[in-house]
């Protein structure tokens, strides 16, 4: 229990510490972007690859489900829509962005602290924690929205096409179902808890990979740890998050 | 100049370093030489703020480091070369953008202006047109010729070297050796050398401080090394066949 708290002080230090002032706003700016890129572009392919499938699954299976004549068809398209909107996009494409990114994190900072390169920034005068963290941050804040987004909209897109393809749903019963009783405070919610999660992986992954000691195991551990502690948060932050913006 | 007070730290119930008082001179080659575990470089981590003392003052420039705000640190740092025992070179990094790291972060120079000074610095350590290779694609004295160039681009008033000679082949060594203190000479710089490497003692050293049990146990010139008669640096200096029969002989001349 006493080194729970002490993680948690840690934890909350090294966050003072990566929201110092940068030394340079246009490095840093030039790392976000770098990050972006990193952490955006790069998961895009199989963000876009699951979200297709699990789209066409989802489609399949409430149809598939469905046996009743007294529910109509365009049900598979609006159970769709909530499935991806709600929870597919946002909870299990950043469940999926914390193995990915996060464990890229972890391993790349615990990388440079043994092998002395952020020990190289503190002497330079460089806040390593700022340097590395810090637009690390604020890429995946920036860009997790977009990847979600077009995860809604491929996973969408899925269930259209495998949806009618294999003759489960009419194309105007799906695109109706999408379309039937659509909240757009949905996709608001969806966004808002998609930044929370995009801020605990990159903070817990940091976290971990920025306090290794030792070598290659230490930093395969950090990046392990890093990735079920960030999964676990990301689960706990969803429940208090729903029950905060839709309750 | 540097001038370390009364420097000591403990790890826990451990004490590593134990009043260890010594200065270290401009425009010299300081070394700082101990076996392994002696606490050479816990001494090198607490100078540059790495780790903090449990007690004692590091002095730069007659001011002490460890009484300023993190802002005045930051700017001492930044007259601070260090050279890393494994280089520590960004990865990610060809050998022009590590070099020219420390000007992109502090200085306001046009692109112009550091491509200059890294050609410079570059041609200073022997490492001219190496400037896109990525550090995955140098040689062990390669990644050490970087890190003086990266060390010294920022004209450093103050330049340390964690085991410079690690890992590298008697004649590199030599030629590493010789840089570091040409550059220490050419630009006046307190230059800290931390080894274990006898042959660079007797090379480059001109202000000697032996690391024992975490206590300064004795200092001088690379002159006085061989003739002192101090059992445990007769120990550290002599510990190999070679060396012990090079003694003999000398003592038989």
């Amino acid at each position: 229990m006493q080194s729970f708290f002490y993680e948690i002080g840690k934890f909350w230090l090294f966050i003072r510490l990566v929201f110092r002032k940068p030394e340079k706003a246009k490095v840093y700016y030039q790392r976000f972007l770098d990050e972006c890129v990193a952490i955006g572009i790069n998961s895009l392919g199989i963000v876009s690859i699951m979200s297709l499938f699990i789209g066409a699954v989802i489609t399949l299976q409430t149809a598939y489900n469905i046996d009743s004549p007294w529910i109509p068809l365009y049900t598979v398209g609006f159970t769709a829509r909530q499935s991806i909107i709600l929870e597919f996009s946002p909870t299990i494409i950043s469940l999926i962005l914390a193995g990915i990114v996060g464990s890229k994190i972890s391993s790349e900072i615990g990388t440079m602290r043994i092998s002395e390169q952020l020990d190289a920034l503190d002497i330079m005068g460089v806040n390593s924690a700022a340097f590395m963290v810090l637009p690390k941050i604020f890429g995946a804040i920036f860009m997790f929205p977009f990847i979600i987004i077009i995860s809604m909209f491929l996973g969408l897109m899925g269930g259209f096409i495998f949806g009618v393809i294999t003759g489960a749903v009419s194309e105007y019963e799906y695109v109706y179902g999408i379309q039937y009783w659509f909240n757009p405070y949905s996709v608001q919610y969806a966004l808002t808890k998609t930044v929370a999660f995009a801020f605990i992986i990159t903070t817990i992954s940091s976290y971990f990979g920025y306090y290794v000691s030792g070598g290659s195991v230490e930093v395969g551990k950090a990046s392990t740890k890093g990735v079920v502690v960030s999964s676990i948060l990301i689960l706990l932050a969803n429940y208090q998050l729903t029950q905060w913006l839709l309750l | 100049m540097i001038a370390i007070k009364n420097i000591s730290k403990s790890f826990g119930d451990t004490q590593v370093l134990k009043n260890i008082t010594f200065d270290f001179f401009p425009g010299k080659v300081n070394i700082i030489i101990g076996q392994s575990g002696s606490g050479k470089s816990v001494l090198s981590k607490c100078m540059v703020g790495l780790l903090e003392p449990t007690a004692g003052q590091v002095l730069y420039g007659g001011v002490d480091f460890y009484s300023l705000n993190n802002r005045e640190r930051m700017n001492i740092r930044k007259e601070i070369g260090f050279l890393f025992q494994y280089s520590a070179l960004f990865d990610s990094l060809t050998v022009e953008e590590n070099v020219m790291f420390p000007l992109r972060m502090f200085t306001d120079w046009s692109l112009e202006q550091m491509k200059d000074r890294v050609n410079f610095c570059l041609k200073r350590v022997n490492m001219e047109n190496k400037n896109h290779l990525y550090p995955a694609e140098l040689s062990g004295g390669m990644k050490k010729r970087v890190g003086i160039a990266r060390a010294i681009s920022m004209n450093p008033k103050y330049l340390f070297c964690d085991e410079p000679n690690s890992g590298l082949d008697p004649q590199t060594s030599i030629l590493i050796d010789n840089l570091i203190e040409e550059i220490t000479h050419e630009f006046n710089i307190t230059t800290v050398v931390i080894t274990h490497d006898m042959n660079s003692v007797i090379e480059i050293g001109q202000n000697i401080m032996f690391i024992y049990k975490g206590e300064n146990w004795w200092q001088g010139g690379k002159e006085d090394i061989i003739k002192t008669n101090n059992k445990e640096i007769n120990d550290f200096v002599y510990a190999s066949k070679f060396m012990q029969t090079l003694k003999d002989k000398l003592a038989g001349n």
